[in-house]
C-alpha cells in the first residue's frame, strides 16, 4: 500500500491498473519539476546569454566558462553536487527544489546558447536602426531583438522542454518521489519491476508526444517576423 | 558666416590596414543639401555612418551640433560614454539602403515606437503625429501594414517618416533608392525632394542618381580614394567639372 493506494497483484493486468493512481501522483512531480526546471532555464539562459554580450570583458568571460563549465560536465554530477554539498556551506533545500535547480541549471547552458544563435541571427541592420532611433540597448533587446528571436528560437527551446521532461527521472536518486521513484518502491515491495517500469515508460511516450505537437503548434501559429512584446 | 553644423577636421577612419578616410576635412552649414557621389569604396557612406555613431573614427575631430564626437575621458571604440552618444545622435536621423523598417511592427508602430520610448511622448500624441508623417509621405491608408506587405518603395517612405518622427537637425540618406526595382524609385526621389524645402533641415545624401542629385542639392562632393575631389555649386559641378577624375566618374555614370 502506498499513499492509501492498494496493489492487486492477481493479474498483470490488475497489478498495473492498481498502481496507475500511485503513478499519478508520482506523473504530478515530474511535471511539476519540469514546469519549474523549464522555467529556470527560459530565464536564466537569457540572462546567460544576455551577459555573455557584455561588452565588460570580465563579465563574458565568466559567463562563458560558467556555461561551458555546465554543458560539458553530467547533470547526474551536478545534481549530486547540489544535494550533497550545497548543505556544507548552509544552504540546504528540499530534495525537489534541488532536482528543479538541477534540471534549470543545465539546461539554461543549452537554452543560453540558443537564445545565443537567435540574437545573432537578428539582421544588422536592424540594430542600426535601433541605434539610429537612439533607442538604448536595453530598449533594443527589449523592442527589436528579443521579439525577433522569438519564432526562430521556439523549435530548439522546445526540444529541450521534452528533452528534460525525458529526464526527470533522474530526480528520483536524491530520493524525489517521482515517477520513476515511486515505481521503485512498489517494485522492492512486490518483487515485480517489469509491471511498474513498463508503466513509467508508457507514461511518458504520450507526454512527450503530446508535448512535441504542442510546440508544433505554437510554432505554426507565431508569426514569422516576431512578436511585440509590449 | 555662422558656424557650422558638421565639422569633419583631419578625420582619419581606418578598417584594420585599409583606410576608408584619410585625414577628412569636411564642413555643413545648417540646412544646407549635400549630395556625396563617387565609386564605391571611395568612402562616402563611411561619412554618414560615422555621423550616425554606427562606425568609429581613429584620428581627427568630428563635431555635429556643438558636440564633438570623441570626450576628453572617453573610452571604448567610440571614445566616448553610452550617454555621450545618445546625445550626439538625438540631432542625427538615418535612412539606410536596405530600409530596415521593424518587420514585427505594424507600419504606424514603427514609427510611434522610438518617440514613445526615446523621447517619453504620449503614445496617442506620437500616433498623431506618426498620422501626419504618413500623410506626408502618402501612406496613411498603409498605417496597419506590415512592412513585408508593402513595395521596397513603400517601405522606404516609411523608413522616412520614422526618421523624420524624431525631429532630428541632420538627416542622413545612405543609397536610399539603390535597393530599389526602377520604378519604385521616383516616389522616394519625391517625398525626399519635398524635404528639400525645408529650411532648417540639414540632409546629407548618398546617391547614384546624377539628375536628381543636381535638382534638390545646394552642393555636390565627389568622393574618391577617401577624400573629397572636387566639390561645387551642382549647375557648375554637373555642367563643368575641374578634375579630371570627376569628368570620368561623371561621364562613366552618365553614359554608362
Amino acid at each position: 500500500m502506498m499513499y492509501g493506494y492498494e496493489w492487486d497483484t492477481t493479474t498483470t493486468l490488475s497489478f498495473a491498473l492498481s498502481i496507475l493512481p500511485i503513478l499519478g501522483i508520482g506523473l504530478l512531480v515530474t511535471l511539476q519539476a519540469a514546469a519549474v526546471g523549464y522555467a529556470i532555464a527560459l530565464v536564466l539562459g537569457l540572462v546567460l546569454a544576455l551577459l555573455r554580450r557584455s561588452r565588460f570583458k570580465a563579465i563574458s568571460w565568466t559567463v562563458a566558462c560558467f556555461t561551458e563549465f555546465v554543458r560539458d560536465t553530467p547533470l547526474l554530477v551536478q545534481l549530486f553536487f547540489l544535494y550533497y554539498v550545497l548543505p556544507d556551506f548552509g544552504i540546504i533545500l528540499p530534495a525537489f527544489m534541488t532536482g528543479a535547480l538541477a534540471l534549470g541549471l543545465q539546461y539554461s547552458a543549452y537554452t543560453s546558447e540558443v537564445y545565443r544563435g537567435g540574437i545573432n541571427a537578428v539582421p544588422r541592420g536592424q540594430w542600426e536602426a535601433a541605434t539610429a532611433l537612439n533607442l538604448t540597448r536595453l530598449q533594443t533587446y527589449r523592442d527589436i531583438v528579443v521579439p525577433q528571436m522569438i519564432p526562430r528560437i521556439v523549435p530548439a527551446l522546445g526540444n529541450y522542454l521534452v528533452s528534460m521532461l525525458k529526464e526527470t527521472p533522474v530526480l528520483s536518486v536524491v530520493t524525489v518521489l517521482d515517477m520513476l521513484g515511486l515505481a521503485n518502491m512498489i517494485g522492492e515491495r512486490t518483487f515485480d519491476y517489469l509491471v511498474p517500469l513498463s508503466m513509467v515508460g508508457l507514461i511518458f511516450l504520450p507526454m512527450t508526444l503530446i508535448c512535441s505537437a504542442l510546440i508544433h503548434l505554437v510554432e505554426r501559429a507565431l508569426p514569422k517576423s516576431g512578436i511585440p512584446l509590449r | 558666416m555662422t558656424t557650422p553644423i558638421i565639422r569633419f577636421q583631419d578625420v582619419t577612419k581606418r578598417f584594420g590596414a585599409l583606410t576608408v578616410l584619410d585625414d577628412f576635412n569636411f564642413d555643413v552649414r545648417q540646412g544646407e543639401k549635400v549630395t556625396l557621389i563617387g565609386p564605391s569604396g571611395s568612402g562616402k557612406s563611411t561619412v554618414l555612418r560615422i555621423l550616425m555613431t554606427l562606425e568609429p573614427f581613429q584620428e581627427g575631430n568630428l563635431e555635429l551640433a556643438g558636440l564633438s564626437y570623441h570626450e576628453p575621458q572617453g573610452r571604448g571604440e567610440f571614445k566616448a560614454s553610452e550617454k555621450h552618444l545618445h546625445r550626439i545622435r538625438s540631432n542625427v536621423g538615418m535612412v539606410f539602403q536596405s530600409f530596415n523598417l521593424f518587420p514585427h511592427m505594424s507600419v504606424l508602430r514603427n514609427i510611434v515606437e522610438a518617440p514613445v520610448a526615446v523621447l517619453k511622448m504620449k503614445r496617442d500624441e506620437a500616433e498623431g503625429r506618426a498620422v501626419e508623417l504618413l500623410r506626408m509621405v502618402g501612406l496613411l491608408d498603409k498605417k496597419d501594414h506590415y512592412p513585408s506587405q508593402l513595395s521596397g518603395g513603400q517601405q522606404q517612405r516609411v523608413a522616412i517618416a520614422r526618421a523624420l518622427a524624431m525631429r532630428p537637425r541632420v538627416l542622413l540618406f545612405d543609397e536610399p533608392t539603390s535597393a530599389l526595382d526602377p520604378q519604385l524609385v521616383g516616389e522616394v526621389l519625391g517625398v525626399i525632394r519635398g524635404l528639400a524645402h525645408e529650411h532648417d533641415l540639414t540632409m546629407l545624401l548618398v546617391t547614384h542618381e546624377m539628375r536628381f542629385a543636381r535638382e534638390v542639392s545646394d552642393r555636390v562632393c565627389f568622393f574618391d580614394k577617401g577624400r573629397i575631389v572636387e566639390q561645387g555649386e551642382p549647375e557648375r559641378f554637373f555642367s563643368n567639372p575641374e578634375q579630371p577624375r570627376t569628368r570620368e566618374f561623371l561621364s562613366s555614370v552618365l553614359n554608362g
